[in-house]
């Protein structure tokens, strides 16, 4: 199971812009680089990202190989009402990993 | 005719010794401070650190029970945010056993096969790293402290020497980049004074944490000179003068650099 740091208040006032930073780890490896006997590394990557607020999708990302591993996405959104966050990344492999945190609306 | 020109060769060599010279205590500056803002604010805030990972794998790590002795490093230490504190920033250090001075994961292999009786770790393996990651991050914002007595002496000589004379293809000396060239660019990059505050640390060309063996033998092939393998005692004299050479420097660990 891949590790994830989300980073995004736990209160905040209604009609806020708030910051979210999302960090995964994950080796991104691109398919591209040859491995000691010549031949490509097969393409491990993240391929999509979703955040979802309330069940409600307010942001959504795809990767590709170029993208350094341990993806860090930032983004902002207006709090809206007290609930969750929910984060999903999925990728080659059958990768899947998510994430939730609550906030509070005042 | 020939005087002067000794006179002249006598002047030059000065020059240089004098180019030479250890960089004065209060003007050393961390790698941190050669980095771009972006740099910095990964490694100012755990969150957005991708080292964090291998800090929290270190902890799980600490709390395992391990080897034939069944016991975890907990189990003999505690709590690491206690027993841990400061250890780092006191390593490499002299190891009565082994008569020279050993670094943070030789003792913590040491730990393995005599407490545990466990299997060592590998060098720049997952778990080491993330172990040496965990104990170092105790020590974080604590001054570097190398224990500088009769015993350790030699081997910090070694390393000065190591440190200061030419060597390789290229016939340089790591002096002649990090103390006579800091702050001026090498191939585009800065050139920083070498003081290895905060390792093991996440480098953003590796793209995942590294020790400062990893880093030493990067510049020893860059210089075209003899790659020691991991842990020999060549590559932790340097580690030991350069951890003497930064000694009253804040730890880092773990760090981000480019």
């Amino acid at each position: 199971m891949a590790r994830a740091l989300i980073n995004a208040p736990a209160k905040a006032k209604r009609g806020e812009v708030i910051e979210i930073k999302t960090l995964i780890s994950h080796v991104m490896e691109t398919g591209f680089r040859p491995d000691g006997t010549g031949k490509p590394v097969p393409r491990d990557i993240i391929s999509e990202f979703i955040c979802k607020y309330n069940g409600e999708e307010i942001f959504r990302a795809e990767l590709f190989p170029a993208i350094a591993a341990n993806p860090f996405l930032t983004f902002f959104t207006v709090a809206s009402e007290s609930g969750t966050l929910s984060f999903e990344w999925t990728g080659d492999n059958g990768f899947t990993a998510s994430e939730s945190v609550n906030i509070t609306v005042e | 005719m020939t005087r002067p020109t000794a006179a002249v060769f006598m002047l030059a060599t000065l020059g240089a010794a004098a180019a030479a010279a250890d960089i004065p205590l209060a003007e050393r500056k961390s790698g941190y401070d050669f980095m771009a803002r972006e740099t910095r604010a990964m490694q100012d805030d755990d969150t957005v650190n991708p080292a964090t990972f291998w800090v929290l794998d270190g902890e799980t790590v600490w709390r395992r029970k391990e080897g034939s002795a069944g016991k975890s490093c907990a189990d003999c230490h505690g709590d690491a945010r206690t027993g841990m504190k400061g250890v780092a920033a006191r390593y490499p250090a002299f190891n009565a056993a082994r008569g020279r001075p050993v670094d943070l994961e030789q003792r913590i292999n040491i730990c393995r096969t005599e407490q545990q009786r466990a299997t060592p770790l590998a060098f720049e393996g997952k778990e080491l790293l993330a172990l040496t990651a965990y104990i170092g991050e105790q020590s974080r914002g604590m001054p570097i402290d190398i224990a500088d007595d009769a015993r350790v002496r030699p081997f910090l000589e070694a390393g000065r020497a190591m440190f200061t004379e030419r060597q390789g293809q290229l016939n340089l000396s790591c002096a002649q980049c990090h103390d006579d060239n800091w702050g001026q660019k090498l191939a585009g990059a800065p050139i920083p004074q070498g003081h290895p505050t905060g390792y093991p640390l996440y480098r953003l060309e590796w793209q995942m944490l590294g020790s400062l063996q990893r880093r030493l033998r990067n510049c020893l092939f860059g210089m075209r000179a003899v790659s020691y393998p991991y842990g020999a005692s060549e590559l932790v004299d340097l580690e030991l003068y350069l951890m003497w050479r930064a000694r009253g420097m804040p730890v880092e660990t773990p760090a981000v650099r480019p």
